[in-house]
């Protein structure tokens, strides 16, 4: 056996035992913040596990998407809330039996499936998009001609979906605190000298009236 | 040995009984059910780009990437969700969220 055939195969054995690994200590960590970090991992091993398969644009997103924004995302709501987490793992035992259950009775269903379908002979003519080989265009390029033609408009409401998850997370999460001065842009702009301030002859040794107070 | 579609979509699978698993398992915390969600759309990530390969088509890729988008998306909205309920109940677990229950 040679390194060419050897390495590739290494490399998914370790990414894919870090990926399932961690899969696992994200559910049964006692910690959710180790929880979390265990997610980055999984994140960062099948990025690695993209790589290999040739789709590295995709890989470089779940970098930057999971791990760049969605898992310190996780991170911060965690650290932010005052739980005490000790008291949410209660029953953690109790729901071990119907957990496994299931997950075994999917699992076997799963490994039914994987065993006992085929390709069609004529699958690969029927690729709408051909993948071009990756000495000449580079996946990202590929990934983007057929995004930017083809996707066009499930790609603009994707975009659409994450400015309306956007604008709802700040609406849901935005809150008026009471005794917080702010700058009112429209008052500012509407005041005018006459409310603002009056002259006032003073006579020598008198002194002013009190001003009334306007606006 | 050569890697074939089949590791792949092992690993999935695999993966995605995981994070069924996890629902089960942690059925109090919302933050884990939320982590288990997004472990088991990884796996659908997986499968989708492993047949991508396989098959040479390049839209398995596509529809990963918009899988990723929505799932970003979910996360944003299901954590503002999570903080807006602790500010206002002081908890997250799971039962006692019950408030709209007829």
């Amino acid at each position: 056996m040679d390194l060419a055939s050897t390495l590739p195969a290494a490399a998914f054995w370790l990414f894919a035992a870090i990926t399932v690994l961690s899969g696992l200590m994200v559910i049964s960590s006692r910690n959710p913040v180790h929880s979390v970090l265990w997610l980055i991992l999984a994140f960062f091993s099948a990025a690695g596990l993209f790589v290999l398969m040739g789709a590295e644009f995709l890989a470089m997103l779940l970098v930057i998407v999971y791990v760049g924004a969605v898992a310190v995302l996780f991170l911060f709501v965690v650290m932010m809330l005052d739980i005490n987490f000790v008291e949410l793992r209660q029953g953690f035992l109790q729901y071990l039996p119907i957990g496994a259950l299931i997950g075994l009775i999917l699992l076997a269903e799963l490994v039914t499936l994987g065993t006992a379908w085929t390709f069609g002979g004529d699958i690969a003519l029927n690729a709408a998009a051909p993948m071009p080989a990756l000495e000449q265009v580079e996946n990202t390029a590929a990934l983007g001609s057929v995004i930017y033609t083809d996707y066009i408009f499930i790609f603009q409401t994707a975009g659409l979906i994450l400015l309306v998850a956007m604008i709802g997370a700040i609406v849901l999460t935005h809150r008026d605190r009471p005794g917080v001065k702010r700058q009112n842009i429209g008052k500012q702009n509407a005041r005018r000298p006459e409310d603002a301030f009056e002259l006032v002859d003073v006579e020598v040794g008198k002194g002013v009236p009190m001003p009334t107070k306007k606006g | 040995m050569t890697i074939g579609l089949g590791h792949y979509l092992t690993v999935a699978a695999i993966l995605f009984v995981f994070g069924i698993f996890g629902i089960f398992l942690n059925r109090k915390n919302v933050i884990i059910i939320l982590m288990s969600v997004e472990l088991i759309l990884l796996s659908v990530n997986i499968n989708l780009v492993a047949f991508s390969t396989h098959l040479n088509d390049l839209v398995g890729q596509v529809f990963a990437m918009f899988v990723l988008t929505v799932a970003a998306a979910e996360a944003a909205i299901g954590l503002a969700i999570l903080v807006v309920y602790f500010r206002t109940r002081g908890s997250i677990a799971v039962e006692d969220i019950n408030q709209m229950r007829g």
